[in-house]
């Protein structure tokens, strides 16, 4: 294997997937939750908490290492790692515990998410606590929540490139369809149509209600061993194929008005190195787990991870391309637009069940699923294999 | 209503703006305007910086209408606008803002379908702030 490419492909697997029921409000508490979700991650693995020497989990987590390395009985940690940027970090967590056991620096890694917003308070709503260093530049206008900065975004994009609102609703409908199909996801028995769609609220214009995620409690976990390892495991190997972190050059968070080009977010230089990194290329990919805080994000990914060109990612949407059956069905799980919204960590677990099969909207045969994390905030992704 | 709180970096800028100046940070080695501020200049590595006025004119780059939930004193004012304005003489440099009816006019005074992406605005100040107003023919 060349030095410096392809270190990390297939070196490394998830073996184990867990978590904690989805809800507007549970009544356990954030760490509770994480254990729960943890130790059925571990379960499902086939491996002891005790071999657990390798942690990983991103910004906006309340559950610290300590807490639940002493809660779940794991044995002596050698490495973790928190990584910043709240919702771009989920796809990382897997890509450190992946460095971390192929350099040798542990064996049996854990990544987790344990999360309370759907009862649970909203940074946006607090008003002495600041967000990083855009905030002195856009709250005292008025530009509060993550949805207004994200609707300016997706203004833009609109205007440039004639994408219209039918577009985001095709995600959204896609999104809710395949929860539909998923008795865990919040929305499980509540269908969308595109009435209900353009009948709905404003939240910030351009956005509407379903244009936003769900504030959810609950959480969940995966289990990343070596490939090697992987063999002896309970369940069959989802393979990590390629990873990538990306915060481009002169980048300035979501609030990202402030570059040349700001309709070409980290999504883009993730994806050149996740691609330099792989075997596959974008038509190889059956299936797609795209971060969806937001409608317009997946719009974005879609063009940044190359599976259209720039521009065109209203038009990639049309025709069902989203949904069972179509060019690339996405959020099979629902997403967190209508399974829950739990900081995109639902989607690496629904990335390795449509890998081991067992997906409640199953693509037939899929063997390479993208994995991304937050768009629009320095950002992460996986491609997965079977 | 939320003030700024400005970082060190930032920090001329909105003395400037209560004098009723828009400024924008620039390289002194260099010549190269930044935004948002910040110690050095990342095309020449300089940390030598000057704050050069601008004309104030400006062009609406994209905007929002804000509905609630929001913050109390933003619940009342909405919906409202939230543009950003490129600026004439510096297009990539990109300020988020209100526009407003008139100078000193609150947010949300100006009805929001009357903001057009592309529409030619005028920066003024209130109370420290930046604000836009249409652009007089
Ligand atoms: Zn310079």
């Amino acid at each position: 294997m060349a030095a410096g490419s392809g270190g990390l492909k297939d070196a490394t697997a998830l073996v184990g997937i867990g978590q904690t029921p989805f809800a507007k409000r549970l009544p356990e508490d954030e760490r509770t939750l994480a254990c729960r979700a943890v130790l059925a991650a571990l379960d499902d693995a086939g491996i002891t908490p005790g071999e657990v020497d390798a942690l990983a989990s991103y910004t906006m987590e309340e559950t610290d290492e300590v807490e639940l390395a002493k809660a779940c009985g794991f044995g002596d940690l050698t490495f973790f790692s928190k990584v910043g940027f709240g919702g771009g970090g989920s796809c990382a967590t897997v890509a450190h515990l992946a460095a971390a056991i192929t350099a040798g620096q542990a064996s049996v890694g854990v990544a987790w998410r344990s999360r309370k917003r759907g009862s649970g308070p909203r940074p946006w709503t607090d008003t002495t606590v600041q967000l990083p260093t855009p905030a002195q530049w856009t709250r005292p206008y008025g530009l509060l929540r993550p949805a207004d900065e994200i609707a300016m975004l997706t203004r833009r994009y609109l205007h440039e490139y004639g994408a219209t609102r039918d577009h985001l609703f095709n995600v959204a409908l896609a999104c809710r369809n395949r929860a539909n199909q998923n008795p865990a996801a919040i929305m499980y028995d509540r269908p969308l149509t595109r009435e209900m769609y353009m009948a709905s609220r404003w939240i910030s214009e351009p956005l509407c209600l379903f244009d936003n995620c769900l504030e959810t409690d609950g959480a969940l976990a995966c289990v990343v061993v070596s490939a090697e390892r992987a063999r002896d495991c309970r369940r069959t190997p989802v393979y990590v194929h390629s990873v990538a972190q990306s915060l481009p050059a002169q980048h300035h968070g979501m609030v990202n008005y402030w570059n040349d080009d700001p309709l070409t977010g980290p999504a883009w230089s993730a994806a050149r190195h996740l691609w330099k990194h792989s075997d596959l290329a974008p038509e190889d990919v059956d299936v797609a787990q795209i971060y969806d805080a937001f409608t317009p994000l997946v719009l974005l990914s879609l063009e940044g991870y190359g599976f259209c060109g720039r521009g065109e990612g209203g038009a990639f949407t049309e025709g069902g391309a989203l949904e069972t059956g179509g060019l690339l069905p996405v959020n099979t799980g629902g997403g967190g637009l209508s399974e829950a919204y739990v900081h995109g960590f639902n989607l690496i677990n629904e990335g390795v069940r449509q890998l081991r099969g067992t997906s409640t909207a199953q693509v037939p045969g899929a063997s390479a699923c993208l994995v991304t994390a937050g768009e629009g905030v320095p950002t992460s992704a996986l491609l997965l294999r079977s | 209503m939320l003030r700024p709180v400005p970082d060190t970096d930032g920090a001329p800028f909105w003395e400037y703006a209560a004098q009723g100046e828009l400024r924008v940070q620039a390289c002194a080695a260099c010549g190269e305007l930044r935004f948002p501020p910040r110690p050095c200049c990342p095309h020449c590595q300089s940390f030598e910086s000057a704050w050069r006025p601008m004309s104030g004119r400006g062009r609406v780059w994209s905007y929002v209408v804000a509905h609630p939930p929001l913050l109390p004193d933003y619940a009342a004012r909405a919906p409202y606008d939230v543009v950003v304005v490129e600026l004439a003489e510096a297009p990539r440099i990109r300020l988020v803002g209100n526009l407003v009816g008139g100078a000193g006019e609150p947010l949300g005074s100006l009805p929001p379908e009357s903001v057009r992406i592309g529409a030619r605005v005028q920066a003024v100040f209130h109370d420290g702030l930046v604000q836009w107003v249409p652009e007089r023919p």
